[in-house]
């Protein structure tokens, strides 16, 4: 998996770092609010539950209206699987290198054997 | 990894040559980096790397700048500057190889990957910068995965 295969979606979501501090306290709260999370955060409300839409919309968090609020948690399948991917991605330099040392070592080998 | 950028490292049982003609010559490196190599290894260089992901059409293309080339010892260039820009430190990502003779024709080859933290943007220039140049997406990618998200393993 590359990055270039994440979609642009889901990419422009994990790229803002409020989103992901977003992220972060939905995950260690399992839900909450616009206006809790808001009083973790240095981000006016209104800032928050744009965020908090667009999370929603590339499906890495659901909403549920409970009266005036919505009440937000992370969808884990979606979540898990866009933190694999950007998993892979971080892991990409070591894949490379791998493969680096076995083209080397094949070249060599090559090289020896004529 | 080090604090200010990415450093992998690893041992290679073959003489540092070999290993610089495998991240040097173009049709070694579409076997390990992209899928296509129109690169000069000349300090100031501009070449370009083509990649063909599955989930699009069209190759996207990156230009990479070479930036230093001390054959067989060091090999560096800048990429992910906006098109049409000049590579400079505070527009791109500088890659720089590091190749270390050891005995017995071994080799240590080393990746440090820098200049993603000094681009120090506001989240609508990284937003619109991300949307609008598909190259980019892989390389803050990596500084994403490294950055934040350290939770990541309860749910995996």
């Amino acid at each position: 998996v590359s990055v270039l295969d994440l979609d642009d979606a889901l990419w422009e979501a994990m790229a803002d770092p409020t989103r992901r501090n977003l992220l972060d306290l939905l995950v260690s709260h399992g839900q909450s609010t616009a206006t809790s999370l808001t009083e973790e955060m240095p981000v006016s409300r209104q800032a928050i539950s744009k965020h908090l839409v667009l999370l929603e919309r590339v499906g890495l968090i659901e909403g549920r209206r409970h009266g005036r609020e919505v009440h937000y948690n992370v969808r884990e399948q979606r979540f898990a699987q866009a933190t694999n991917e950007l998993y892979e991605v971080a892991n990409r330099w070591n894949r490379r290198l791998r493969k680096i040392k076995q083209i080397s070592e094949e070249l060599y080998a090559a090289e020896r054997s004529h | 990894m080090s604090a200010n950028g990415i450093e992998h490292e690893i041992q290679i049982d073959a003489p540092i040559d070999v290993v610089w003609r495998t991240i040097t010559e173009p049709k070694l490196i579409e076997r390990w980096f992209s899928d296509g190599v129109d690169l000069e290894v000349r300090a100031g260089a501009v070449g370009t790397l083509r990649f063909c992901p599955d989930s699009v059409e069209e190759p996207v293309l990156a230009e990479v700048t070479v930036v230093d080339v001390d054959r067989p010892h060091l090999f560096s260039y800048r990429w992910d500057y906006p098109t049409g820009e000049r590579a400079a430190p505070a527009n791109s990502i500088l890659v720089t190889f590091t190749l270390t003779r050891l005995e017995d024709a071994k080799t240590l080859f080393r990746v440090t990957e820098t200049g993603l933290e000094q681009l120090n943007w506001s989240a609508d220039q990284e937003r619109d910068y991300t949307a609008d140049h598909l190259k980019g997406w892989r390389l803050h990618a990596e500084r994403l995965a490294q950055l934040d998200f350290t939770h990541v393993e309860s749910f995996t």
